[in-house]
């Protein structure tokens, strides 16, 4: 049933207090640190707008790191040229990345299956290498867009501190930090990753009202069978075009939140892997469901900030206990998988995800849901969580 | 005046005269039914009333408006619903969305970006779709997801996707095609129900004769590209050319 519920009002009630408590909720696994949980939630959101194309209608876009990486460019200008205060910045984000992707999404979406995916890879590599070459006035090539001194900014006041000034929602800036310490932990409340998550809780709720409505009933159509829906007097083009452009705005979106958190801007924001990740984080976390996409990128980001933190002395502290040559064995082994190596590991969980969860980490919390109902209450047959 | 109306109509694949100067007329409200042999071309001239082929002469006019050079969406929303050789349903979704969707596209037109509006504050489309439901007798099945039903349910299924529209013209390619004797005679009993209630002009690609002479006011017999025969179902049954297409030449 896709149908708005109690069910759902409960999931997105849930959903922005996990957030909002994320520094806290994170703090004792080392991840409540404001870098990282400002990761989580620009990232959650990407993955957010890409379930919207490739989780509602199927098509699945291996291009949308280009709407990343032109989101994150258009905010960088919007902080050289006007203001340092983020709402022009983000609004520029949106529009360009939407009007860029109703280009490429216009193209692309004359073909479905493998070659849309080939399509969008193409585009997305090609705005990549033009970003690195030809569009260097733009992009400022290798190096990335930077902030200088000397922008004109021509909304601020006159800047007489000598140093380039912070990203700030009308003068509340982003990377203004408050610390308590409780019980031996640091607990930060970083004001970045608060606007990040309420831009992410406002994305989640668009996105479940999408889902929830007509329109979110057409695309999943168009996943199950075009050819009916085409003879039921649906016109299937423009249902995709407004999936692409809305998952695109997304994509721009949270690029434009990466230049706020850190005011820069490189092509390799725009680069396949980047297009890779978002596609690993929502078949991890779950295609075609809400919240799984949200909790794939949160798995992959805070994998990767474990992972690529152990570094062969590390290992060798792990290992003391063994003999000499063992430990030598162990770390040599491990080496590979760990530190720069961590994509290895990342790839093993993925296959295994993918093998024995097909449904990504929400069916296995699903599965884990109903083992314990059936243990309460005895009864073998229940409904399936609401993990829609 | 017919309704639906075929002038000599000619496709080519090739080598092969699919099609060779077909002209047939439905008159509206009644069931005019297809019939002929494999091979004879009767999915090539039902493709040309949905936009699927072009013809390469003759025109399709249905209700005085032309269906060639238009897009199966647009011959949809002009009033024609098609059920298939095997039932197209949405076999992901549940059986109330199946019905629920054909009932937006009826409303809303071929496209509207409504993505913030609900569904399930929207109890028109609700009501029209449960009661369609209802009409088909599929009330508690509702909730099922259309993969799981039985042949004879999807095949149910998609006569109630098409018959919420309300068309004006109902194709049928075979609806009984690899179905059991008793679902087929369902399928009659149903079809025959749905003309009672509503006179929808139809019009029937069959194989089976059965189902042919039970539900068709007319006949056409087509054989080789050619119709050969067009007439009422008892002239039909013994006529020496619809024997000699079924049969092969008559010693």
């Amino acid at each position: 049933m896709k149908h708005l519920t109690k069910n759902d009002r409960l999931l997105f009630i849930f959903f922005t207090i996990m957030v909002l408590a994320g520094p806290i909720i994170l703090a004792p696994f080392g991840a409540g640190y404001p870098d990282l949980l400002q990761r989580f939630a620009i990232f959650g959101l990407f993955a957010v707008g890409f379930n919207i194309l490739f989780g509602m209608t199927g098509y699945l876009s291996f291009g949308h790191a280009a709407f990343l990486g032109v989101g994150s460019y258009s905010a960088v200008w919007m902080f050289k040229l006007l203001t340092m205060n983020v709402i022009p910045a983000l609004f520029l984000s949106v529009v360009i990345s939407g009007l860029f992707a109703l280009l490429i999404g216009f193209v692309s979406l004359r073909r479905s299956g493998i070659y849309f995916s080939i399509l969008t890879l193409a585009f997305a590599q090609m705005s990549y290498n033009l970003a690195y070459s030809v569009l260097t006035p733009i992009t400022n090539g290798e190096t990335g867009l930077q902030l200088n001194l000397s922008d004109p900014r021509i909304l601020d006041a006159a800047n007489t501190t000598g140093s380039i000034p912070s990203t700030n929602l009308f003068g509340l800036t982003m990377n203004s930090t408050a610390k308590f310490e409780l019980l031996g932990l640091v607990f930060q409340f970083n004001v970045g990753f608060y606007f990040c998550a309420l831009i992410l809780i406002a994305g989640f709720y668009i996105a479940m009202r999408i889902a929830r409505s007509p329109f979110g009933l057409m695309l999943l159509a168009i996943k199950t069978n075009q050819t009916r829906l085409n003879y039921t007097g649906v016109n299937t083009r423009p249902y995709t075009l407004a999936a692409f452009v809305i998952s695109g705005m997304y994509a721009g979106l949270a690029g434009g939140l990466m230049a706020i958190t850190d005011p820069l801007a490189g092509a390799e924001r725009m680069q396949w892997t980047a297009s890779g990740e978002v596609v690993l984080m929502t078949i991890l976390g779950g295609v075609g469901t809400l919240l799984g996409p949200v909790l794939g990128a949160g798995f992959i980001k805070y994998f990767e900030n474990i992972f690529s933190k152990i570094n062969d002395s590390v290992l060798e502290s792990w290992f003391s206990f063994l003999p000499e040559g063992l430990s030598d064995a162990m770390v040599f082994v491990l080496h590979f998988f760990v530190g720069k190596g961590w994509h290895l590991t990342l790839g093993l969980l993925f296959m295994l995800v993918v093998i024995f969860l097909p449904g990504g980490l929400m069916e296995g919390g699903t599965r884990l849901y109903n083992a314990f109902r059936s243990k309460d209450t005895k009864s073998s047959k229940d409904e399936p969580k609401a993990a829609e | 005046m017919s309704y639906l109306e075929i002038r000599g109509v000619n496709k080519r694949f090739g080598g092969l005269q699919a099609l060779d100067d077909v002209n047939l007329s439905v008159e509206a409200g009644t069931i005019h039914a297809i019939i002929g042999p494999n091979g004879a071309g009767k999915s090539t001239l039902l493709n040309t009333f949905v936009g699927k082929l072009t013809p390469d002469s003759g025109t399709v006019t249905f209700d005085g408006q032309s269906l060639l050079g238009i897009k199966p969406h647009e011959i949809n929303q002009v009033g024609v619903a098609r059920v298939f050789q095997t039932p197209e349903i949405f076999s992901e979704l549940s059986v109330l969305d199946n019905v629920i969707i054909p009932c937006l596209a009826k409303r809303d037109g071929s496209f509207k970006l409504n993505g913030l509006s609900l569904l399930s504050r929207q109890a028109d489309i609700r009501e029209k779709a449960e009661q369609m439901l209802i009409d088909v007798n599929m009330q508690d099945k509702r909730n099922m997801t259309a993969s799981s039903l039985s042949r004879g349910d999807k095949r149910r299924l998609e006569m109630a996707m098409c018959l919420s529209q309300d068309p004006k013209l109902l194709l049928l390619d075979e609806p009984t095609a690899g179905m059991a004797r008793a679902d087929t005679n369902n399928t009659i009993d149903l079809l025959a129900e749905i003309q009672e209630k509503r006179k929808i002009t139809k019009v029937v690609i069959e194989h089976d004769m059965h189902v042919v002479f039970s539900l068709a006011q007319k006949i056409s017999v087509l054989a080789q590209g050619h119709v050969i025969v067009e007439d009422k179902p008892e002239n039909i049954k013994g006529h020496p050319k619809v024997k000699e297409a079924y049969l092969g030449g008559t010693s």
